[in-house]
C-alpha cells in the first residue's frame, strides 16, 4: 500500500472516531437514539461520504477508487451505521443516473441522494410479471410535458415510506417486449399514488402494493430515451446485484452473534469437538462457503482491474450469496431445533426470535433481484455464452 | 498477496500450456495405459520439464531449485491437469521433495534433492495403509535395532511407488494406532533388502504401488525430522501436497468443464442443440460458479503457503474439501451431460472423470478436510 493512501487511511478513521457518536460506537443498534443517528448520518453525508466516489459537484466525496475503497473498509471497521434503505438511491439509482442522466437531472437529482434527502423506492416488479420484468402492463401516456401513469407495482420495498420512485412505464404497448419501456422518476406523494403495505411470513411489511391511477411524471424526468428504458433498467440492475454479491456474511452480519457461534452453543462441545458429526461438517462447509464467496469476488475485481477478465460476476455473486444466507439460516435453524420455532412471547429469548424471523427473511434472498433461476439463466448466456 | 496470477506466473502458465499441447497431448496418457508402459509416464519428458526448472521451482537454489512459491508451481501444476499428464509431481515433488526438504538434514537434503530437480531421481511417500485417507492409522512398525531402525510392515496407495529411487516410509516408533505422537518418517533406498513393491494399477491409468517391509534396516541418519515427532512434518507435507494437488484439479476442473460446455453447445437433439435445455444450462452455470469458487480458494491457499500465513493449513483443508466436491461435481455432470458417448472407453471425458475421482480421493476428500478444517477452526 502506497504512503499517501495509509495517510488516507488514518485520516479516515480518524474522521470517523470524531464524528461518529459515543452512543453509536458500541452496543446494539436497535433502539440508538435517533438524535445521535441524524447527527452521525448528517456528518457522514455532509462530508460525501455516504458516496466518496461521486463527483463532489453531485454531492460525492470526489474520492477515487482505493480511497473509496478505504472509507468503506474504515466505516465498516467503525461499525459505522448508514441511513436505512439508502441502497436504491446511493447504490442503485445514482450510479444509473451517473451513466444515464443528462446534467441537469445530475443536478437535481444527486445531491439529494448524496444527503440522503429523499428516500427512493423501485418501481419494477408487477403482479404476474415476477421475474420475467420486461412483461410490465403499467402505461405511461404523454400529455403536454408530463405522463400519466397507470397501473400497478408490487414487491415495492420502502414504498410506504419512499417520497420518489424510480419507476418502469410501458410508453408504447405496440412495440416488442424490451423496447415499449421507459425510466422515469416522479414523487411519491401526489394523488393518484395508493401504497398498500404487504405483511409477509416473516411478520414483516416492508413491502407494498403501488398503484397508480392518473400519477404524473415530468417528461423532463424521464432517464434515457423515450422507450429506451429497458438498457437503463438493465444497468440499474446490475448494480444491484454487484452490491448484493459484494457484502459479507448477510444477514448473520447485523446479529452479534455468528451462526458459527450459535451452533457451538446449541450443540455443544465434546473433547473440543462439536458434538454432532453432521452439523459439525456442514459448520465447516458454511464457514468455507463464506469465504469462498468473498475471495471469489475479491478475485474477480482483481482480475477486472489487472484488464485479466471482463466476464460478468454480478449473478454469481447474487445466487452464491443468496444460497449463503439461506444455508446459515437453514444451520441455525437446525441447531436451535424447536427453540427456533417461536414467533413471540415467552419461552423464547429475542436473539431466538430473531433468528426465526431471519431464516423467514432470507428465503426471499433468493426470489428478489432476479431468482436464482433468472441468475443462472444470465449466467448461461452471458458469460458461458451457451445458445437459447 | 494477490489472488490473480502476475505477470510471471502467466507467462509461465502459457509457457507450461504450449509444451504440454505439443508434448503431451491426453492421448499420449491413454497410450501409456493401455500399452502397460513399465514406467506409466516418460522419464525423457520428465528431465526435459527439470532442464526448465520447473520440478524445481519450490526448492531452493543450493539443492538445485529455482526457489519460487506455490503460485509458480500451480501454474505449471494446473496445465499438466488439463492434458491429465501422470509425470510424478504428486509423489517426487509435493510429497517425497517436501518431506525432505522440510525434514532432512542438510547432507541427505543435498544427497537427493539436486538430482530430484533436475528429474533424475523419483521419490514417493510411503504413508497409507487403508483405503480411506487416515494419515494417523499407522501399523508398520520401526524399532531400535543398533544405531538404526528395522522397519516392518505394509503400505498402500504409495504414488509412483514402483519406480522410485527412495521411499519415504511412516511407521511407529511408539504410541497406539491412531496417535498422533509415535510416528517417524525414514529414507529408505527402494532397492534395499526386505523392501518388496508390487505396482497396482489404479482406475486414472496412474500406478499406486503396495510396499511390503519385511525387516528393513534403516540408519539413524536417514531419519526425517524427530523421532516420535513425525505427525508435524507429515502435516507441514500434506498442506504443501494438497495445494499442489489442487492446482492440478482446476487445471482438470477447466478442461473437463470447457469439453462439456462445447459438447452442449454442438450436440444436437430433439432438432436443437442440447443446451438450450433450461435443465442443463442452469447445471452448468451452477458448475461454472463451483469451478469459481475452487479457482479462488486455491489461489488464496498457494498465497498463504507463499507469504507463509499461519492460516495456511486451514487453507489447504478448504481448498482440498472444494476442489474434491468439484471434482465429484464436474466429472458427474460431465458424464451425465456427454449422455452415452461419455460411457465409452473412446471418449476422453470418461478419462477425465476418472483422473477426477482419483483425485478427489487422493490426500483426503470433502469430509475428511472439512472434519480438519473444523478442528483447526476450534470446533
Amino acid at each position: 500500500m502506497s504512503e499517501s493512501l495509509d495517510a488516507f487511511r488514518q485520516e479516515a478513521r480518524a474522521w470517523i472516531q470524531e464524528s461518529l457518536p459515543e452512543e453509536l460506537k458500541s452496543g446494539p443498534r436497535r433502539g440508538a437514539p435517533k438524535e445521535a443517528l441524524d447527527r452521525w448520518f448528517q456528518a457522514l453525508t455532509g462530508k460525501g461520504w455516504l458516496t466518496p466516489d461521486w463527483p463532489t459537484e453531485y454531492g460525492g466525496g470526489g474520492l477515487d477508487r482505493k480511497q473509496t475503497q478505504v472509507v468503506k473498509q474504515e466505516l465498516k471497521k467503525a461499525r459505522a451505521p448508514v441511513p436505512p434503505a439508502s441502497a436504491f438511491g446511493t447504490r442503485m439509482l445514482g450510479p444509473t443516473l451517473l451513466e444515464f442522466g443528462t446534467e441537469e437531472q445530475k443536478l437535481e437529482f444527486l445531491p439529494q441522494i448524496s444527503r440522503h434527502e429523499v428516500q427512493w423506492c423501485q418501481g419494477y416488479s408487477e403482479p404476474g410479471a415476477g421475474s420475467d420484468l420486461a412483461s410490465l402492463q403499467t402505461r405511461a401516456v404523454r400529455e403536454g410535458d408530463e405522463y400519466v401513469i397507470t397501473g400497478q407495482k408490487i414487491w415495492t420495498t420502502g414504498a410506504d415510506k419512499a417520497d420518489w420512485i424510480f419507476c418502469l412505464v410501458r410508453t408504447d404497448p405496440d412495440a416488442a417486449k424490451h423496447d415499449g419501456i421507459s425510466f422515469v422518476l416522479f414523487p411519491m406523494h401526489q394523488p393518484g399514488v395508493k401504497v398498500s403495505p404487504l405483511t409477509l411470513i416473516d411478520g414483516n411489511a416492508d413491502f407494498s402494493q403501488v398503484f397508480f391511477d392518473g400519477a404524473r411524471a415530468k417528461v423532463a424526468h424521464l432517464i434515457g430515451p423515450e422507450n429506451g428504458g429497458w438498457t437503463v433498467a438493465k444497468r440499474l440492475l446490475q448494480h444491484e446485484r454487484t452490491t448484493d454479491g459484494g457484502s459479507e456474511g448477510g444477514i448473520t452480519g447485523a446479529m452479534k452473534e455468528t451462526f458459527v457461534d450459535l451452533v457451538k452453543r446449541e450443540v455443544g462441545l465434546r473433547d473440543g469437538v462439536l458434538a454432532d458429526a453432521t452439523l459439525r461438517q456442514r459448520t465447516a462447509a458454511q464457514e468455507m462457503e463464506a469465504n469462498a464467496l468473498r475471495l471469489t469476488m475479491r478475485r474477480a475485481g482483481e482480475e477486472a482491474r489487472a484488464g485479466q477478465s471482463t466476464r460478468d460476476i454480478g449473478s454469481l455473486g447474487k445466487y452464491r450469496w443468496a444460497n449463503m444466507v439461506k444455508a446459515e439460516q437453514d444451520l441455525a435453524m437446525q441447531a436451535l431445533g424447536a427453540q427456533g420455532l417461536g414467533w413471540e412471547g415467552p419461552g423464547f429469548e429475542a436473539v431466538e426470535l430473531q433468528r426465526t424471523k431471519a431464516w423467514l427473511t432470507t428465503r426471499s434472498d433468493s426470489i428478489w433481484g432476479g431468482t436464482n433461476e433468472v441468475q443462472l439463466n444470465v449466467i448461461a448466456k452471458r458469460v458461458l455464452e451457451i445458445p437459447e | 498477496m494477490a489472488l490473480i496470477l502476475t505477470e510471471d506466473q502467466l507467462i509461465l502458465r502459457d509457457m507450461a500450456r504450449t509444451f504440454f499441447d505439443e508434448k503431451s497431448p491426453v492421448e499420449r496418457m491413454r497410450s501409456l495405459r493401455d500399452e502397460k508402459d513399465a514406467t506409466g509416464f516418460h522419464r525423457a519428458l520428465w528431465k526435459e520439464m527439470g532442464e526448465l526448472g520447473w520440478i524445481g521451482i519450490p526448492f531452493p537454489e543450493a539443492v538445485g531449485g529455482a526457489d519460487m512459491g506455490y503460485g509458480e508451481l500451480g501454474a505449471v501444476l494446473g496445465e499438466c491437469g488439463r492434458v491429465l499428464a501422470p509425470e510424478p509431481f504428486v509423489s517426487t515433488v509435493l510429497l517425497g521433495g517436501n518431506a525432505i526438504l522440510l525434514g532432512a538434514p542438510e547432507p541427505l537434503q543435498k544427497e537427493l534433492l539436486p538430482e530430484v530437480c533436475s528429474g533424475e531421481r523419483l521419490l514417493a511417500l510411503a504413508f497409507q495403509e487403508r483405503g480411506r485417507f487416515a494419515p494417523t492409522e499407522v501399523e508398520t512398525t520401526a524399532t531400535r535395532e543398533g544405531d538404526g531402525f528395522s522397519l516392518r510392515g505394509e503400505k498402500t496407495f504409495v504414488l509412483d511407488g514402483h519406480v522410485a529411487d527412495q521411499l519415504v516410509i511412516v511407521a511407529r516408533t511408539s504410541g497406539g494406532r491412531e496417535d498422533r505422537d509415535g510416528l517417524s518418517l525414514f529414507v529408505v533406498d527402494a532397492q534395499a533388502a526386505g523392501v518388496e513393491i508390487q505396482r497396482t494399477e489404479m482406475v486414472d491409468g496412474r500406478n499406486a504401488a503396495t510396499v511390503r517391509l519385511d525387516g528393513v534396516t534403516v540408519g539413524a541418519d536417514r531419519v526425517l525430522g524427530d523421532v516420535d515427532g513425525g505427525f508435524a512434518l507429515l502435516d507441514r507435507v500434506f498442506d504443501r501436497a494438497t495445494i499442489g494437488l489442487c492446482a492440478e484439479m482446476v487445471g482438470t476442473f477447466e478442461e473437463t468443464f470447457e469439453r462439456t460446455l462445447q459438447y452442449l453447445k454442438d450436440r444436437e437433439q430433439f432438432g436443437v442443440k442440447i443446451g438450450t435445455f433450461q435443465a442443463l444450462r442452469h447445471r452448468a452455470a451452477h458448475m461454472w460458479t463451483e469451478l469459481e469458487f475452487a479457482r479462488s480458494v486455491v489461489r488464496d491457499a498457494q498465497s498463504a503457503l507463499d507469504d507463509d500465513r499461519d492460516d495456511a493449513s486451514a487453507c489447504a483443508s478448504a481448498a482440498k474439501a472444494r476442489c474434491s466436491d468439484v471434482a465429484h461435481l464436474i466429472g458427474g455432470e460431465a458424464i451425465q451431460m456427454h449422455g452415452g458417448i461419455g460411457m465409452t472407453d473412446e471418449e476422453e471425458i470418461g478419462l477425465f472423470f476418472k483422473r477426477l475421482k482419483a483425485a478427489e480421493f487422493t490426500l483426503g476428500d470433502g469430509i475428511y478436510h472439512r472434519d480438519r478444517f473444523a478442528g483447526l477452526r476450534g470446533y
